[in-house]
């Protein structure tokens, strides 16, 4: 235990165990309060871990998380909140329908087409909220709220107005033209986990190699921890502010393409909705590195899969967002306490070792 | 230039209320489009901006103690929970009393998970409107469904009556069994005159057809006004948004002042979201506030955090969605509207030498005017998405003129960062 980073890792690991498993207590109280077994519900929840087809599904919603999340996380580390994801991601998902459909490609060219506009359409987005930031000093908090909902009606309006299509096979369900075959993102499992899964994978990998193993990625992490300091060493702040706000957009862009490509293969509205939202969560419960978001994601991904046996035994899926609502709170929580008891250990053992050094003198 | 600058506050806002009615008279001469300014269009207004008017305050008290509030949405969405709830249980007075208690709560969870724990307040906020969400949808489940009228995201409908209020001789309002005459509303239908008719239409919509719960939630602004800038507590509440350390060096408790604040806004927005369910509408639905306690936290800032500019910014915001509530033909001459304001404003900072300013309000202007003969329909989705790019340009645009509490969001604990 000297390792002092591993110590570290030790600890943020136990407290997000910990802001979980405070989740899981709290919501037994909820469910006993609402004559509801928690003993059987938990049994149900965490019970249908054994089964592939459970699993497989839990990988495939953990897809999107992971992305979005690493979109979450990149902004945090610049001490950045882009909570606009959702918004980038609904601007990104009708432009790569569109653009997708527009064209005409061999397979793997087709979709790295539509993963390129995704990207580049979702950094757009972002990009207003890094330029007001930048050149208009404007909080990117209220502003990626603001973009969010103009988003929405932007892209709802674009669809109405524009971009709907004749439905083909006489669904109710209004579509844009189908995307070729050509774009869509093959499965793994048929019908059950897309490959994209892959792709989220490597953007973890990448986010990881970005941030803790290029200069970029120190002086991203410097000029988020002290914009004063790490200014004089020759960084611009508002460079990075609108480079990482840029990164996360096109991340963002990302999200919605599972639904997308691996899966609906066209737009229509509630496409992958609440997924660049819920990985905030994530990103919290992982503590913005790409391993915990891995975990989280999986856990969150688990979480929505299994909550459907929930309703077998009369219970509301609901309480899994309850549950994700209180990790949240619970895991901020208890690294705002673990963080002043290390400061406090750091001190005292500082202190300790300035005492034994004056005796002898 | 000179003449306006001598008036008082006061009269700055009749002149600019009159001319602002001289716009619309002109406009609705114009266009023909009589419902921009009758009664009906600002009773509806009235009602469209309560819900937002509240969030919009619930921003303002706790922004102004320090805190800043993602929550609201989240508050709102309870209110209409346990609103309807009540409503539907005991009766309307009721549902609000009950959602006032449970928001009040919620807000000071916020202030408990920010203030004792020191928790980031937008991810404190975002936790709350991840709870609220998933805690209403549960409720539903185990109050609402299988009731009758009620199903798995829907309440049964609530006991009524909260009443409406008709103000005697202006609108037609009874005194006892007596129907007093309405002489705004004879006014009011003399279309071809201007002004007059719009004076008694904007008039008369603000004193008739109103809920209680409204002229409750109007009264709130000055109460508001008057706390915050009056009374001891008020000064209080301020210092600790605007400089903590101070307060506390002078013997303020500025942690319970902030838990007294958060109970006070959690509370606000909840009245707002049970003004949704049980006034607007008689039962709750999920999805109901639909992003509403978001517009409150744009008229905070596009308020200036002062409860009168919260008002204004909740009836410019409620304006066109009620407008078009009542006939989607009037909307489009918002547009020229909106041209002649632009010209007023161009010619404004042509006179202050604002050269480029003055060029991009005359372009704005001509685009406005332009798009009104283009266009015959103004979608609905730009009537929903104009709050936040209003608030967006406001930020971009106006940084100068904002002043937001000192403090509001950053990190403070008591007998620390001295």
């Amino acid at each position: 235990m000297k390792n002092p980073r591993l110590q570290r890792m030790l600890v943020t690991s136990a407290s997000s165990l910990l802001a979980v498993f405070v989740a899981l207590c709290i919501c037994a109280v909820i469910l006993l309060i609402t004559g509801k077994d928690p003993i059987e519900a938990y049994r149900t929840l965490f019970g249908a871990a054994g089964e592939t087809k459970v699993l497989q599904g839990a990988l495939n919603r953990a897809t999107p998380l992971m992305i979005s999340a690493a979109a979450v996380a990149i902004g945090f580390k610049m001490n950045l909140f882009n909570i606009g994801v959702e918004g980038q991601m609904r601007v990104a998902l009708l432009a790569t329908a569109v653009a997708g459909a527009a064209v005409d490609l061999p397979a793997p060219l087709h979709i790295l087409f539509c993963l390129v506009v995704a990207m580049a359409s979702g950094a757009i987005w972002a990009g207003i909220a890094g330029w007001l930031k930048v050149k208009r000093g404007v909080n990117e908090v209220i502003s990626t709220i603001m973009l969010n909902f103009v988003a929405l009606s932007l892209v709802a309006w674009a669809f109405d107005s524009f971009f709907r299509a004749e439905s083909t096979t006489g669904s109710l369900l209004v579509k844009t033209k189908e995307l070729p075959t050509s774009a869509w993102f093959p499965d793994i499992v048929e019908r059950r986990l897309n490959g994209m899964f892959f792709v989220a994978i490597l953007v973890l990998v990448l986010f990881y190699v970005l941030v803790w193993k290029t200069k970029f990625g120190f002086q991203l992490r410097a000029s988020g921890a002290n914009a004063g300091a790490s200014r004089v060493t020759g960084v611009n702040p508002k460079r990075m502010v609108m480079i990482s706000m840029l990164l996360s957009g096109a991340l963002a862009g990302l999200v919605g393409m599972r639904a997308l490509l691996g899966d609906v293969h066209a737009y229509q509205n509630n496409l992958a909705e609440q997924q660049g939202f819920n990985g905030i969560a994530v990103a919290l419960l992982g503590r913005n590195h790409p391993l915990g978001i891995f975990i989280s994601a999986l856990l969150f991904g688990y979480l929505g899969e299994a909550s459907g046996r929930l309703q077998l035994i009369d219970i509301p899926k609901e309480i899994t967002t309850i549950m994700t609502g209180i990790i949240v709170l619970a895991v901020v929580i208890i690294n705002e306490a673990v963080k002043r008891w290390d400061d406090r250990r750091i001190q005292h053992k500082a202190a300790l070792a300035l005492e034994s050094a004056a005796v002898p003198a | 230039m000179k003449f306006f600058k001598s008036l008082t506050t006061g009269q700055r806002t009749i002149a600019l209320s009159l001319g602002f009615m001289l716009v619309l008279s002109i406009v609705r001469l114009f266009t023909n489009a009589d419902d921009i300014t009758s009664s009906g269009t600002i009773s509806s207004t009235l009602r469209v901006a309560t819900p937002i008017l509240l969030a919009g305050l619930a921003g303002v008290w706790a922004e102004r103690v320090g805190i800043v509030n993602i929550g609201i949405e989240g508050m709102m969405i309870i209110g209409t929970w346990f609103g309807a709830y009540g409503a539907w249980k005991w009766g309307s007075w009721a549902g609000i009393a009950l959602a006032i208690f449970a928001g009040s709560l919620v807000g000071l969870l916020h202030a408990l998970a920010t203030v004792r724990f020191n928790v980031n307040h937008v991810v404190s906020g975002i936790a709350i409107n991840i709870l609220a969400a998933g805690s209403t949808e549960y409720l539903s489940i185990i109050f609402f469904k299988g009731q009758k009228g009620g199903g798995e995201s829907q309440s049964p409908a609530g006991k009524g009556g909260y009443g409406e209020f008709d103000m005697p001789f202006l609108s037609g309002g009874r005194i006892g069994s007596w129907r007093s005459p309405d002489i705004l509303g004879w006014l009011e239908k003399k279309h071809d005159l201007p002004l007059l008719p719009d004076l008694a239409g904007v008039l008369r919509g603000l004193v008739s057809d109103i809920y209680v719960p409204t002229i409750v939630a109007i009264a709130l602004v000055p109460i508001t006004a008057y706390i915050l800038w009056r009374t001891r507590f008020g000064l209080r509440v301020r210092s600790s948004g605007e400089s903590p350390q101070a307060g506390e060096s002078l013997g303020v408790s500025i942690n319970r002042l902030r838990y007294q604040a958060m109970a006070i806004s959690g509370g606000l927005a909840a009245f707002g979201g049970a003004y949704l369910s049980t006034v607007f509408t008689s039962t709750y639905r999920q999805g109901q506030t639909g992003g509403q306690g978001y517009i409150g936290l744009a008229t905070t800032i596009f308020g200036n955090w002062n409860p009168f500019g919260v008002f204004r910014g909740a009836i410019l915001f409620g304006f066109p969605s009620a407008l078009k509530f009542r006939d989607e033909k009037n909307v489009p001459s918002l547009l020229l509207v909106i041209a002649v304001i632009l010209i007023a404003l161009g010619v404004v900072s042509l006179m202050k030498n604002k050269q480029i300013l003055t060029m991009g309000l005359f372009i704005g202007s001509a685009i406005s005017a332009a798009t009104y003969f283009l266009v015959d329909d103004v979608p609905q989705e730009f009537v929903a998405a104009t709050p936040y790019i209003v608030t967006i340009l406001v930020l971009a645009g106006a940084q100068q003129q904002l002043r937001p509490p000192a403090y509001a969001g950053i990190p403070y604990r008591a007998g620390e960062n001295h």
